[in-house]
């Protein structure tokens, strides 16, 4: 049994402790927008929230996350969409096949909250997601709208 | 195993006729939005294309597949430009294959690759909207008693100015449905568009950005187990054992299955569990025929085939032999291209329910009849008894066309537990070691300049891998596949070479090593650009001549081809020195009817490349939407350089190396240039966006690395290559 707090739902689950807690999200939990793209933490399509900070959730076993952390998939970014990173990708129509996207999205959230206004130098170190569709000129773009926008850091 | 793909396509083809109009199909599809199944039901159809609904949301049928690469909005803006609908009240939907089957294939072909989507359907489309338009002043001139050529059809109105009268599609739609369609109506002018060729944001966006998108991997039905899966990694091997009862009582398994001769799989309340199962179970493989087949071996076989007598012709003007033994002075070079893999984001996967009457499969796919096919001969039933349901696919690059390897795994296994869906999800490393992949060739050229430095002949022997001759046995022409030659032939529509050479020749010593190829974002373009361009450089570089002014005089007769290369060369400032310690290089090619063309700027420093610019230039005729074009043209070079830079599957002991992209590394953020996009569209016919491009990206590059350090790569990837 582990504890887990996911968008802010305290959750119980039944689950083998190295379990990935990528896999407790996607199959336990039922939240699939976080996805699988390597499992050996070399893509980033799985990247969530914990305690704020980007993580790449598939090769964290779960029972490494402590019960009071807490855990922010793209599902519980914002309620409806309108988190200022959600609203610059819409802007600026970032997604193709948009696999990559929620990771993308999670990643450039997590880097504005601990630097509200990256340089280009910052976002190559920080936002090391693979897209194969080739969005990172606007995904670029997009973090740099979102980082005006300059609500990043109450909102997020 | 892929030929029986084509196989059992062609009989299912033939197969329609005799069950047209025969069956009824619900649209039983729980993962689409309540809404649009809802719409198909009992909204009214106004023809095949287009729903209109009571509140005048158009539903708009999209037979292609969404892989990111926006077909669905820009096949919806052709349907919406003719139906003059209000964009604002668009929405979409797939037509099931079986369905097209059972209306005798009223939505045409659902294959979706090599940059066809809109370039082979804009026609039909647009007439179906316009048709759909008719019928809806039809339907408000009956209902009003005015003559049809009193009224007009705009923003989803029809209006009889003379009476002041007017009405909504959606009023209309009921009667619309019941009016006789048009036989002949009449196309607007591109110039006239409103909607289409315009930059307008995609359909799909807002699901992207929350997680609500659906992804094959994502569906869930009632009941649903999962299926982890590993396959023979020895091309040509199979299973020999495996031991079920030793992962019997792991967590959560319901059971172990092979999967025809080359794959087991492990079925199990989560694919977690499945797959934990999978890496403890104890499998033996029939290793098969290729085990001392690598990389050097394949290599060796390709290099015998550079000097070999007999090839296949896809070029000749003039007589390149004799002239190149006259000439007093030739340059020669070789080249080498890598596998590749797609490596889409999304591995592959499929969802299949079996009962002894009927399957269904839900799947990401480039083509749903293929798909379909596949399901009804893995399942054993008629294929009036399937129904394949299409998800958005989470990239697609080719993987997911021709290859329904996926499906046909997928079937085999819930075969063995009937009446239970299963999802099958390959791994990264499944993914990475079944691969259909970009093909290996190497290419010899043999160039003569005369005392001036003009190009009066070439050979170009190209040797390797045929995609037909493993996937589409059907395409080729007494032996040869045309489609190697793909840029480089002398008269159609789709890719012709852009110089005019006195003495040409380009031929094909096939070799075809037992790994199997597919068609890749690309396909043969890739390297076959990287060949004739490269060597454009070496040659100018030979003359001494500025590599602009070298390819120009070549061009003369090919205006569209130099269109496209002066517009790069212009914006990038070609006749003006670049930054210091920053270096130029130029391609074009033409491909999936386009011409395309870049030029990169690139700085070389301890060794360290950086890809500081990229100019891309694009004439596809006619252009949808701009906005989409541009982030095609963008991605491309994302695919494109990351093949020059990383991409690379190498063979040892008969199986791939790389299993997942810690050891076969894409290009990243970091590394991106930036790219403006130049579009050019000439008008008069319809070429492709999504794959052309690509082939420039790598050419560009290594011309820029050789104007900067004087070394001329001509193998990728780069990576393996010392710059310093
Ligand atoms: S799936 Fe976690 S980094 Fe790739
Ligand atoms: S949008 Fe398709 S992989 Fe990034």
């Amino acid at each position: 049994m582990a504890r887990l707090i996911i968008n802010g739902t305290p959750r119980d689950i039944e689950v083998d402790p190295d379990t990935p807690l990528l896999w407790v999200i996607r199959e336990q939990i039922g939240l699939t927008g976080t996805k699988y793209g390597c499992g050996v933490a070399a893509c980033g399509a799985c990247t969530i929230h914990i305690d704020g900070v980007a993580t790449r959730s598939c090769a964290l076993p779960v029972s490494a996350v402590e019960p009071d952390q807490q855990i922010t998939t793209i599902e519980g970014l914002s309620p409806d969409s309108s988190h200022p990173v959600q609203q610059a990708w819409l802007a600026l129509d970032v997604p193709q096949c948009g696999y990559c996207q929620a990771g993308m999205i999670m990643a450039a959230a997590g880097l504005l909250m601990q630097n509200p206004n990256p340089a280009d130098e910052d976002i190559n170190a920080e936002i090391t997601n693979i897209c194969r569709c080739g969005t990172y000129n606007r995904v670029r773009a997009a973090i740099k709208l979102a980082a005006k926008a300059g609500e990043a850091t109450q909102r997020g | 195993m892929n030929a029986i793909i084509s196989i059992s396509r062609r009989s299912f083809i033939i197969g329609v006729a005799s069950t047209a109009g025969g069956l009824s199909l619900g649209f039983n599809v729980p993962f689409i939005k309540p809404a649009l199944a809802e719409g198909s039901e009992t909204a009214p159809e106004i023809n095949a294309w287009v729903v209109i609904r009571p509140d005048d949301t158009v539903v708009i049928r999209i037979a292609r597949s969404e892989m990111g690469q926006g077909t669905l909005t820009g096949l919806a803006q052709l349907v919406a430009e003719e139906l003059n609908c209000d964009w604002s009240k668009v929405t979409t939907e797939y037509p099931s294959p079986a369905q097209n089957l059972a209306r005798d294939r009223v939505w045409g072909n659902f294959s979706t690759g090599g940059s066809r989507g809109i370039r082979e359907s804009h026609e039909y489309v647009r007439i179906g909207g316009a048709v759909a338009r008719e019928m809806l002043i039809a339907a408000a001139a009956a209902e009003w008693g005015v003559p049809a050529s009193e009224c007009t059809a705009r923003m989803g109105m029809v209006t009889h100015a003379a009476s002041d009268r007017a009405t909504f599609y959606g009023q209309l739609a009921a009667a619309a449905a019941r009016m006789t369609p048009p036989a002949n109506v009449t196309l607007k002018d591109p110039k006239d568009w409103t909607i289409a060729g315009k930059p307008l944001p995609r359909l799909d966006t807002a699901d992207k950005l929350n997680g609500s998108q659906v992804y094959g991997t994502d569906l869930k039905l009632p009941n649903m187990l999962n299926a982890a899966i590993r396959a023979c990694p020895y091309f040509g091997g199979k299973v020999e054992s495996f031991d079920a009862a030793a992962v019997a009582g792991m967590p959560g398994v319901r059971t172990v299955v092979q999967v025809d001769e080359t794959a087991v799989a492990v079925v199990a309340d989560t694919w977690w569990r499945a797959k934990t199962a999978l890496d403890a179970l104890p499998i033996v493989w029939d290793e098969g025929p290729n085990r001392q087949v690598t990389s050097a071996s394949i290599a060796a076989m390709l290099e015998e085939g550079l000097g070999a007598n007999d090839a296949f012709i896809g070029a000749r003007q003039g007589d390149a032999g004799t002239a190149l033994s006259a000439a007093g002075r030739t340059v020669t070079a070789t080249y080498a291209y890598p596998y590749q893999n797609h490596a889409t984001m999304e591995p592959m996967n499929a969802t299949a329910l079996y009962t002894p009457e009927r399957c269904e499969v839900w799947v990401p796919t480039q083509n749903g009849e293929a798909s379909l096919a596949a399901a009804a001969e893995a399942a054993g039933l008629p294929v009036q008894q399937c129904e394949v349901h299409k998800i958005h696919l989470g990239g697609g690059f080719g993987r997911r066309g021709n290859f329904q390897d996926y499906v046909r795994q997928a079937v085999s296994i819930a075969k063995q537990v009937p009446g239970t869906p299963v999802k099958l999800m390959w791994s990264r490393e499944e993914d990475m070691l079944h691969g259909a992949y970009h093909p290996t060739t190497r290419c010899r050229l043999t160039g003569a300049l005369d005392a001036d430095g003009n190009l009066t002949a070439l050979h170009m022997r190209i040797s390797g891998q045929s995609i037909l001759a493993a996937v589409r046995p059907e395409g080729m022409q007494n032996g040869m596949d045309p489609v190697v030659f793909q840029g480089l032939v002398l008269s159609g529509t789709e890719g012709t070479l852009g110089y005019t050479v006195d003495n040409l020749l380009v031929d094909h010593a096939m070799r075809n090593p037992p790994i199997p190829p597919g068609f890749w974002r690309g396909v043969n373009l890739n390297q076959n650009a990287l060949y004739v361009e490269c060597f454009m450089d070496e040659l100018a570089h030979a003359a001494g001549v500025d590599p602009l002014a070298f390819r120009r005089k070549l061009m003369a007769k090919h205006p569209k081809h130099l269109a496209v290369l002066e517009a790069v060369a212009e914006r990038i400032g070609w006749d003006n020195p670049p930054a210091a310690g920053v270096h130029r290089g130029l391609a074009q090619i033409m491909g999936f009817g386009s011409y395309v063309a870049a030029a990169a700027e690139v700085s070389v420093t301890d060794g360290q490349l950086r890809i500081h610019r990229i100019v891309a230039a694009t004439d596809p005729g006619h252009v949808v939407n701009p906005a989409q074009v541009e982030r095609q043209v963008e991605g491309s070079f994302v695919y494109g350089l990351s093949a020059c830079i990383y991409g690379e599957c190498t063979v040892n002991g008969g199986r791939m190396e790389q299993e997942n992209f810690d050891s076969y590394e894409v290009l990243r953020m970091a590394e991106m240039p930036d790219v403006e996009t130049i579009i050019l569209p000439s008008g008069g016919f319809w070429g492709g966006v999504g794959e052309p491009t690509i082939a420039v990206a790598a050419p560009a590059v290594l011309n820029a690395i050789f104007a900067a350090t004087g070394k001329r790569i001509r193998t990728l990837p780069l990576k393996n290559h010392d710059l310093a």
